[in-house]
């Protein structure tokens, strides 16, 4: 791999707290090294903000490798950025080009409000899975892990769709800010099991009715959630939603 | 001496014997009793969400922005249990067994066996919460090996089962949320512990968002804070993990168990730059596939493909016959550290060695093609089939490295080199995992108690599970049986405003330095010079320098840190200068440990004490203990001994060959 530096004009949204109004600030970074991740010329940046006494970019960071689901910038008009299936920490410099511009900016949508700069609040998600997102199993309650066999597709589809990271790009990258991606992902995880199927019609329909109250759009099937999800997460689980939520609220028995 | 308190009696019964005997709260007083969880890791989640099943009013609260991303989520590979699926001879004694000399004989006989013991339990449980485990056709599940360890006894999620446990314990939690038991606290960081006549009555947090400063009080309080690999600045931790609830305790009376046992695992992505922030680990189950080699000319430059198969060393299948390539991460760490030293390192920095997948994609692309009905494949459709087979296996482990280092590893064999992982030091606990200040329990990597000197791959996450979902729920009974007259204390008490007052100050004075040196350089020299002097190998006179130099940074951070922006307000650099302030005395104490064990074991390497062919030399005639240090005053400790009694286990000279 042939390593190069660069220097580039970065354009990033700035907003003090929830209740100020933010704006576009630029920046210039130079020797940036191909090599660096995306949070790293980040990181760069910051402490060079800082030892020029100006405030640094707060942005949301943790485990640094894509699994933890924290990271939430929105890149040229990219959730996660340019990379398919790759979370910002992920993203490594050489993905550009010496004298480009690029412009950062949080997660937008009326259900994660800004926090500061680059951070926001996705709480909403967590409430989503209050709703219903869980089998209701306590401690002590299993049976023995290999009582109930489950059929390798039924339990490797389940998987796909438990990779979900929580980060909420889905949201961010659809125009109507809509968690339909991410709520049917849980859904999917639980009904495609046999664990998760006494509680099937009772989750779907409790875990919609908290995704409208939080105030995430409807659906209108652009597909957009699945080219931006970094665990690639299938638009047909969003198909089994609907059939999930529907099969409920049309059976007469619960 | 130390007493542990484990229950007497024949090892297979005590934990049996423990339950029957120890004391119950009844439901309606358990409603009446407040617990306090720090943390929402496998041990936090599990913990709080058992308890609130139970009936107790819990309290959690984590710095990140929601319990789901807790750092167990990285975990990769597996987790181990003795269900002897497989049919190969696992055991509970045998899990036990491992667990013990995998520790190198420096963990306790009486809770590693609790550990094995209801280490199958965890696997029920998760199935039952919806954890998607791997599985075989006939829908039952699947297993694979792990190192220093000769059956397959680890069950997975592809490489994502930390992530996959932590869904599920944090669903578990989410219900309890819902239900009312459990409130949780995300974005609020612990920074003080409560003591009111001599017990833990409450924590100070800070509300990360507002910069507020918080009292909440408790019955009990449960720190499930995670290891401190992050004293080395580069690890393979998360950029938030700290030590601080930990450290805060210790300044509060209870003792740091062996800080210096440290674990460096082999299996990491290389270093590549002065701004690197961290280190990514390729999980453990990659050496289950993979041979490990370097050149065996010193200083080799050519490519990796161009070097013929007589002219590579596999240095782990030389040495070690008999566990090749799954030997201990603390052996497999070192004899890389041992290639790289002697100049047979590779890659542009020299330290590093190969990974390399070309003999398993040809293993696996035969079996495939055999199974297929292919009769003389060719070359390319074996590739074909074993890349395929591998994918499947290992895909996101080899994706995650492409989008790293921009390589092929179907093609290129990786490029790894020993990183900081985990800590098997952490706060001394009882058998109860109750700290040596009353109602303070500590769980999961934050404790010290299960795995000696090194910790096995895929027991973390069985032991993060097994404290927080089936010990705590027992032990912490028997102490809050006799707290039922304690009414709840209202947080305007003396000793909450105190404590308050005492954190207030020093975020004041944190702010009020205004000097020169960001909180990143200063945590990157500390990492350095923990990194250097003790890390991987360490001697006496690195370890007194280390000492020296650690005081003299402390002096600088405290006069010269610049942190930008106000307390009351979302400050990251703030939250971060804090914990930096604790990594560096941690660090000193780490140092003090490692120079007072003059031995070797597990992932504590002293150079002095080695055996003619470089392996680890322990002295059990003088060290066979758990150092638990108590903070006295400012860089000073006092020393305390917990004899280790192996009553069952005989140790010997620990031999992967």
């Amino acid at each position: 791999m042939e390593h190069y530096n660069m220097n580039l004009t970065l354009k990033v949204w700035r907003q003090r707290n929830s209740k100020e109004k933010g704006r576009f600030e630029t920046y210039k970074v130079e020797n940036i090294s191909s090599e660096m991740s995306f949070l790293e010329m980040f990181d760069v940046l910051n402490e060079k903000l800082i030892t020029e006494d100006k405030e640094p970019i707060a942005f949301d960071h943790d485990c640094r490798e894509g699994i933890c689901g924290a990271c939430s910038m929105y890149i040229n008009g990219k959730p996660h950025g340019p990379w398919k299936a790759n979370t910002v920490c992920q993203l490594h410099m050489r993905a550009f080009n010496d004298g480009d511009t690029i412009v950062v900016e949080p997660w937008r949508a009326k259900a994660f409000p800004v926090i500061k700069d680059l951070v926001v609040d996705r709480s909403a998600f967590d409430r989503i899975i209050q709703a219903g997102g869980f089998i209701s199993v306590n401690t002590g309650n299993a049976v023995d892990a290999n009582a109930i066999p489950v059929d390798k597709e039924s339990a490797d589809k389940s998987f796909a769709a438990a990779a979900c990271i929580g980060c909420g790009a889905c949201v961010a990258a659809c125009k109507n800010s809509s968690a339909m991606l991410f709520v049917s992902a849980k859904v999917a995880h639980l009904s495609l099991l046999p664990q998760g199927s006494p509680e099937r019609k009772t989750r779907v329909v409790a875990m919609i009715n908290q995704m409208d109250k939080e105030g995430f759009g409807a659906c209108t099937n652009t597909n957009a959630c699945e080219a931006a999800c970094p665990k690639e997460i299938l638009v047909t689980n969003i198909g089994r939603l609907n059939h999930e939520y529907m099969t409920a609220t049309f059976t007469a028995d619960k | 001496m130390l007493d542990a308190k484990i229950p007497e009696g024949n090892l297979n019964s005590k934990w049996t014997d423990y339950k029957g005997h120890c004391k119950l709260v009844n439901p309606a007083n358990k409603r009446r009793l407040e617990v306090i969880i720090v943390g929402t890791g496998l041990a936090g989640a599990s913990a709080a969400a058992s308890l609130g099943e139970l009936g107790y009013k819990v309290k959690a609260f984590c710095f990140q922005d929601s319990p789901r991303r807790a750092h167990s989520i990285a975990a990769q590979g597996g987790i181990n249990a003795a269900k002897n699926y497989q049919n190969d001879g696992d055991s509970i004694f045998r899990l036990f067994y491992d667990t013990i000399k995998g520790g190198d004989y420096r963990s306790r006989e009486g809770n590693v066996h609790r550990l094995a013991e209801v280490s199958a339990n965890i696997i029920d449980q998760c199935v039952a919460q919806g954890v998607p485990f791997a599985r075989e056709y006939g829908g039952l599940l699947s297993n694979r090996s792990f190192g220093g360890v000769q059956v397959q006894r680890t069950f997975y999620a592809a490489g994502q089962t930390g992530q996959q446990l932590l869904i599920g314990a944090y669903q578990a939690l989410e219900r309890q949320v819902a239900l009312g038991n459990v409130a949780m606290y995300s974005r609020h960081e612990m920074l003080d512990v409560v003591l009111i006549d001599g017990k833990t009555r409450g924590i100070i947090c800070r509300n990360l968002i507002t910069g507020e400063l918080e009292r909440h009080f408790g019955h009990a309080v449960l720190l499930c804070t995670g290891g401190y690999g992050n004293v080395f600045y580069l690890s393979t931790n998360a950029m938030g993990c700290n030590v601080t609830a930990a450290w805060k305790a210790h300044k509060k009376g209870a003792y740091f168990g062996n800080p210096c046992f440290t674990q460096i695992h082999p299996t990491c992505i290389p270093v590549s730059g002065e701004y690197q922030s961290k280190l990514t680990l390729m999980s453990e189950s990659l050496r289950n596939d993979g041979r490990i080699w370097v050149p065996k000319k010193q200083n080799d430059a050519r490519k990796p493909n161009d070097i013929p198969e007589d002219e590579r060393d596999y240095y782990l299948e030389r040495r070690y016959p008999a566990f090749g390539n799954l030997v201990p991460r603390d052996v497999a760490s070192r004899a890389a550290k041992e290639r790289c030293d002697a100049g047979y390192g590779v890659g542009s920095s020299k330290q590093a060695v190969y990974l390399d997948y070309a003999d398993a994609i040809q293993r696996y692309g035969k079996i495939e093609a055999g199974k297929q009905g292919i009769h003389n494949p060719s070359s390319e459709q074996i590739k074909q089939l074993g890349d395929e087979v591998v994918k499947e296996k290992y895909g996101n482990l080899f994706d995650m490295y492409e989008k790293i280092t921009g390589e092929n590893p179907y093609e290129v064999p990786m490029r790894i080199y020993p990183a900081v992982h985990y800590t098997m030091g952490g706060l001394w606990v009882d058998y109860e995992l109750q700290t040596t200040v009353p109602g303070l329990y500590c769980l999961g990597e934050a404790n010290f108690s299960d795995h000696g000197a090194n910790r096995l791959g895929a027991s973390a996450l069985m032991q993060g599970l097994a404290d927080g979902y089936f010990v705590i729920p027992y032990t912490i009974g028997n102490y809050l049986a006799d707290e039922i007259r304690t009414k709840e204390i209202p947080t305007t008490h003396p000793e909450f405003e105190e404590t308050e007052k005492t954190v207030a100050a020093r975020i004041e004075k944190l702010m009020s330095i205004k000097g020169n040196e960001t909180v990143e350089s200063l945590h990157k020299r500390l990492g350095k010079i923990m990194w250097d002097k003790c890390g991987m190998a360490r001697n006496a006179a690195g370890l007194k320098e280390a000492i020296e130099e650690i005081r003299a940074l402390k002096k600088e951070f405290w006069s010269n840190v610049k942190i930008p922006g106000s307390i009351d307000e979302f400050n990251p650099e703030l939250d971060k200068a804090g914990r930096v302030a604790d990594f560096i005395e941690l660090g000193e104490l780490m140092c003090i440990d490692a120079l007072e064990r003059n031995e070797s074991c597990g992932g504590h390497f002293r150079e002095e004490y080695q055996t003619e062919d470089g392996e680890a030399k322990r002295d059990d005639e003088n060290y066979m203990y758990v150092s638990a240090w108590e903070y006295k005053a400012d860089e000073q400790w006092d020393l305390h001994k917990e004899e280790l009694k192996y009553d069952v286990v005989h140790p010997t000279q620990r031999s992967y060959k």
